[in-house]
């Protein structure tokens, strides 16, 4: 079975960012760019899953701009066997049904057992492409996964809901997004960076896969967050219970 | 132009946050109706035509509705999509399950955690862990949104009259099957609903240490008590009590961050708070910066005397 583990390129979550003043998006310009947390997460587990013999294959994608060759080269230096990357121009707003679309497109192409993808971007924290894509394949999904195991042909997933957690048994192929705690992903040796960059990289563009990427949702102004009003350092405890009760009124 | 809410319930009662989410359908304009889609919710249908606001409210019930599986819940609510212009779910767990898949079925975008309705298809929406808020129109003839609870107020849960009518409820997927679930015993009040959460960090160092200086705190102030990442990650707390981007957002009235330094990641969950207390022993903690009354203090000792002052 191939395991199919789609990556996106992101500011690196250490990054505190900041807003353009002219109020059309976020500055990434010179920022450090990095692997979508959560789907280092998703890469680490099919590589898992690949050691312990279940999984062949396993193949990342990643879709957008050329730099995002880099994040497929990490994605294989933690053990992916090899990279594809659909390319988009610079200037696209490229939305997680455009991107649902072209994984589609692939899965079609590729037929593998299992997707795995990460639960959320952490830039536009959308949370939206793992549970697009089993919709547009009309295949089983399984979201916020702590615990992957596969037994009898059947995805078995243990996912992190509101008030705990709930076990759910799936058909394969299937789909499945990352939850924090389903791993710890390895860090990446130099051998193993250099061995990666060695491996298949196939390119294509989202006409070659027959898929429209033109964005659904118009950004109109991206702003800052409201400040928060300073506040105020307290001497002792007595002042804290205080303050609660005479000033904020809250207790 | 009518709007459809997916009412989230354990099939006896309606949870709060489908009280949030029909003020925002409010705000979309026109009639709102709510689908209760489970298995015998017949009590849960019962409970969503009280909520103020409510015109109408459809019922669906079959064993594969059981357990909220997004592959059954998606169809049942693709067969009535038809009707309405806005489709919204609570932006929370089981909301953010089937949301997107609606969408896809529907070939539209789909808009997460909403915090504002500026019109009928214009919205605010964080991104960045809430470093910046996105001002975004959808132009799709029909709108899936999740609704960010903290971002509307709960819409009275009695009060209302709607009829309810019953849909005939759609086939089992077949392709995914429930298989059990463990639910944390709280007997405190739910974290995204309370008035108060007294949270613990990685300070804590262990869940031991967790349990005998947080518990007390909030026993003394009815809280939900929360954590963070760290602390979680640690095994000091479960994952259902993580405050955060990754976790639950909340925005309660107090907030009192005991041992946390203060992660963006964080802060983007709970930093809509009305009042917000930090107890840290390192004056450079980035929480002071969002605290309205900051305590540099060993929590080991402040804790007990703050429980003993109250």
């Amino acid at each position: 079975m191939k395991i199919l583990v789609p990556v996106k390129r992101v500011v690196d979550y250490n990054v505190k960012v900041r807003v353009k003043s002219d109020g059309t998006g976020v500055d990434i310009a010179n920022v450090k760019m990095s692997m979508n947390p959560f789907d280092e997460i998703a890469v680490e587990e099919a590589v898992r899953l690949k050691e312990k013999g279940i999984a062949t294959e396993v193949i990342a994608v990643s879709c957008g701009v050329t730099q995002c060759q880099e994040t497929l080269r990490t994605a294989m230096a933690i053990g992916a066997d090899r990279g594809i990357l659909v390319e988009t121009p610079a200037d696209l707003d490229l939305q997680p049904l455009a991107v649902a679309k072209l994984l589609k497109a692939l899965v079609d192409k590729e037929q593998p057992g299992l997707i795995i993808l990460g639960k959320q971007a952490i830039d536009d924290d959308c949370n939206q492409t793992g549970q697009m894509l089993a919709a547009l394949a009309d295949l089983p999904q399984a979201t916020f996964a702590s615990k992957v195991e596969v037994v009898d042909g059947k995805a078995q997933v243990t996912r992190e809901i509101d008030g705990g957690l709930e076990v759910l048994s799936l058909s394969m192929p299937a789909v499945i997004t990352t939850d924090l705690r389903l791993n710890e992903p390895r860090y990446v040796t130099l051998p193993n960076i250099m061995k990666a960059k060695k491996k298949q990289l196939d390119n294509f563009k989202p006409e070659d896969l027959g898929v429209d990427v033109s964005p659904r949702i118009t950004t109109l102004k991206v702003s800052e967050p409201p400040k928060r009003s300073a506040g105020i350092k307290v001497p002792d405890v007595a002042t804290l219970v205080d303050k609660l009760k005479n000033t904020a009124k809250v207790i | 132009m009518a709007s459809l809410v997916i009412a989230e319930h354990d099939n006896a009662s309606i949870k709060g946050a489908t009280l949030n989410t029909v003020t925002a359908a409010v705000a979309c304009g026109g009639d709102v109706h709510v689908l209760v889609a489970g298995h015998n919710a017949g009590a849960a249908a019962q409970a969503a035509a009280q909520i103020a606001g409510v015109s109408k409210v459809i019922h669906a019930d079959a064993e594969g509705l059981a357990h909220g599986l997004a592959e059954n819940v998606a169809t049942q609510v693709l067969a009535i999509a038809g009707n309405y212009t806005h489709i919204l779910f609570p932006a929370t767990a089981a909301g953010k399950n089937v949301a997107p898949r609606v969408a896809a079925k529907l070939d539209v975008a789909q808009l997460s955690d909403v915090t504002l309705v500026i019109s009928a298809d214009t919205f605010e929406r964080p991104i960045y862990a809430g470093n910046a808020i996105a001002t975004v129109q959808s132009k799709d003839a029909v709108k899936v949104l999740t609704v960010r609870t903290t971002g509307f107020d709960a819409a009275a849960a009695t009060g209302g009259s709607a009829n309810i009518e019953t849909a005939a409820a759609t086939a089992d997927s077949g392709k995914s099957t429930f298989k059990g679930s463990e639910i944390a015993k709280n007997d405190r009040p739910e974290l995204t609903a309370a008035k108060v959460i007294v949270s613990g960090g990685r300070a804590l160092g262990s869940a031991e240490k967790f349990a005998e200086v947080i518990t007390p705190l909030a026993d003394k102030l009815g809280a939900a008590m929360g954590a963070s990442r760290a602390a979680v990650d640690a095994g000091y707390a479960p994952n259902d009590w993580q405050v955060g981007q990754t976790g639950k957002i909340v925005a309660p009235q107090l907030y009192v961050a005991c041992g946390i330094s203060g992660a963006i990641q964080h802060l983007a969950g709970m930093k809509d708070s009305k009042v917000i207390v930090a107890i840290n022993k390192d004056p450079e903690a980035p929480i002071f910066s969002v605290a309205d009354y900051g305590l540099e203090a060993d929590l080991f000792a402040a804790v007990p005397e703050l429980v003993n002052a109250l």
